[in-house]
């Protein structure tokens, strides 16, 4: 009876190490992600289902898990664009200054989020270089859900870029050539051709992206403004509740944010591993 | 649809890939660009497609110039050397991609394109892979499947890059045979290149031998073959043995031998270099003065041919010896024997300048 599990799960291989690997990862996830989070559960189950929802589904407490939610979103979807739009650049051309440009895109994930906070609002507030500029058209940057945003698009941008780099750099231009030797013009070739075979990792990047932007604290603090209902995002009402002493409180919003986030990531995954499952290698 | 060339330069940096290359190629024709690696023979097939452009000279199709007409635009079609097909795309959208794309007012409908498809997926023996992906085929079926697509829409010429190069010899020749049956079938100009003499001898109406973006010899393949313009295209074209010897009336000085040479005649003694293929020899036992003498190294019987791998005593310069199996019967040379070794006729000879 064993024997026939094990047969049925394990597929035999010539190179030993299965067992152990598995063991190892599962061990490990086990520590580093998996038990930090049960924390969160029991924490939270400490309060009845009342309370809790009455913490989760306060204004204030809905209020930010929109904003959250939406600005995260938005920068993931403008990274989505343009962060393609740099790794196709880097990928594709060379230019003077290109190994700078290429370094440049993993400054955000080097940069201490309260320094790029910091200079993020500098920039943005209506006496900044930026925010002037903006103001004179009647935008306002700093301290609204726009702020956010371009914080949060400055944080996910190497996501994007690192994850489709190496796909890009995979597709042989002769690719591109058939398609233009058979008639396609431009946007066919976009369209049909690389479009379809970078979706699966552009998706990831997308994911990782707004995974990263949901929970950022420290580069949008400082440009939110932090107005309860208005620019107050999720992770800060969490240090709020935390401030005053409400673990369970601020356990109880971790866990809708973490249910909700969850959700869409699983959706993700689902809908990358469809589009994937016949881009076999060639 | 007919081809021409008119004095096409073309450069990497300073590597010359194309220099001064001027080429007819007649309606309906099969030709096959043989070369060298780095000889320039893919980068003259992309020009032609389009995919390359080039630094000086012409490209005319049906004699009107093709220097603003896109790849998209020059109704050809171009199988790469790696098949480049869509992997994302099942075998039947591979193919369909060329009329899929075409613009709305000439696009067949859906069932036209069907019909189109299945009819080239026919042609190419592959029905039943339809609904397959790339990656589930082998790669003599993938080129196939490449070839079904650059039909489909209808090209006026056919570009193939190395297009059996990286298949396995049976598949190699059976798609070279299948290649010359649909060439005499639907005639459509066709270039191929291929760095395989046999290949090109085998398939081909014209060769066009290059080397180094130089055009070396044009010519039908029996005309290539036997009348090689220079050493290259020789050496280029099959096994050949070559010596270094000194030409007198009628006679080769190999060292202090000297071979009688059918047909040679020359004014005053010349140093040369004198090629000789393996068939334009002859071997005996018995001892003659005009032969060289040599040991058999090596005999291999396993072939329509024999061959005969020789080393001469004098010089030690090996020699390779090609015989029919009747010859090799009749005279049962074996392994290190000495034999005699004379010529029946020699391929080509080229007159070095003698050393001051």
């Amino acid at each position: 009876m064993r024997m026939g599990m094990s047969r049925r799960f394990v597929q035999k291989s010539i190179l030993p190490g299965f067992s152990l690997s598995l063991g190892f990862t599962i061990f490990y996830l086990s520590l580093i992600v998996l038990i930090p989070l049960s924390m969160v559960f029991f924490k939270a189950s400490s309060m009845g289902a009342k309370d809790f929802l009455e913490v989760i589904m306060a204004p204030r407490t809905l209020a930010a898990y929109r904003l959250s939610f939406t600005t995260a979103l938005l920068s993931a979807g403008i990274n989505a664009v343009f962060g393609l739009i740099v790794a196709w650049v880097l990928v594709r051309y060379s230019f003077p200054g290109k190994r700078i440009m290429d370094a440049l895109v993993d400054f955000p994930l080097a940069l201490p989020t309260a320094v790029a906070g910091i200079a993020l609002t500098e920039l943005y507030t209506p006496t900044g270089w930026i925010g002037q500029c903006l103001s004179t058209v009647g935008v306002k940057a700093a301290f609204t859900p726009f702020g956010i945003t371009i914080a949060l698009t400055f944080i996910g941008l190497p996501f994007v870029v690192r994850t489709i780099q190496p796909v890009l750099e995979d597709m042989d231009p002769q690719i591109e050539e058939a398609a233009a030797s058979l008639g396609a013009n431009r946007w066919q070739v976009v369209s049909k051709i690389i479009l379809p075979v970078i979706f699966p990792a552009l998706l990831t990047g997308v994911t990782l992206a707004f995974a990263r932007a949901i929970g950022e604290y420290g580069s949008v603090i400082f440009i939110a403004g932090n107005m309860p209902m208005k620019t107050e995002i999720v992770p800060l009402l969490i240090m709020t509740k935390l401030e005053q002493y409400d673990y369970t409180g601020a356990t109880a919003i971790a866990i809708g944010m973490l249910v909700i986030s969850f959700l869409l990531l699983a959706a993700a995954n689902f809908f990358q591993w469809l589009m994937s499952k016949n881009l076999g290698k060639v | 649809m007919s081809i021409e060339l008119k004095h096409v330069y073309k450069k990497f940096g300073n590597f010359k890939a194309l220099d001064d290359v001027s080429l007819k190629i007649e309606d309906g024709e099969l030709l096959a660009l043989l070369g060298p690696s780095g000889s320039g023979k893919t980068t003259l097939l992309r020009v032609v497609a389009g995919l390359d452009s080039f630094d000086e000279g012409q490209v005319l199709f049906s004699g009107r110039d093709a220097q603003d007409q896109k790849a998209r635009e020059r109704g050809v079609g171009f199988v790469f050397q790696h098949y480049a097909l869509f992997r994302h795309m099942t075998v039947f959208d591979n193919i369909a991609f060329g009329l899929n794309v075409q613009p709305g007012k000439i696009r067949p409908s859906r069932q036209e394109i069907r019909a189109k498809v299945m009819e080239l997926l026919n042609l190419v023996q592959l029905e039943w892979l339809a609904e397959r992906y790339p990656w589930q085929l082998s790669g003599g079926q993938r080129q196939r499947i490449a070839l079904a697509r650059a039909l489909a829409v209808r090209p006026k010429v056919l570009l193939l890059d190395e297009p059996f190069g990286s298949l396995d010899a049976q598949v190699r020749k059976e798609l070279r045979a299948w290649l010359r049956r649909f060439h005499d079938e639907f005639h459509i100009t066709t270039i191929f290149v291929t760095h395989d003499q046999e290949e090109a001898l085998e398939v081909a109406d014209r060769i066009v031998v290059m080397n180094k973006g130089m055009l070396v010899q044009v010519g039908t393949p029996e005309d290539v073959f036997h009348n090689p313009v220079n050493s290259f295209v020789l050496s280029f074209l099959g096994n050949v043995n070559f010596f270094h010897c000194r030409l007198e009336q009628g006679k080769a000085m190999i060292g202090d031998t000297a071979l009688e040479v059918p047909g040679l005649s020359v004014d005053q003694p010349q140093t040369a270099k004198l090629y000789v293929r393996p068939n334009q020899f002859k071997i005996s036992r018995v001892f003659t003065k005009a032969a060289l003498k040599a040991i058999v190294e090596y005999v291999n019987p396993a072939g329509t041919i024999v061959k005969v791998n020789l080393k001469t005593i004098d010089s030690g310069e090996r020699i390779l010896v090609e015989i029919t199996q009747e010859e090799f019967k009749q005279s049962k040379i074996r392994k290190h024997e000495k034999v005699y070794v004379s010529l029946k006729d020699v391929s080509y000879s080229e007159y070095v300048q003698d050393d001051p």
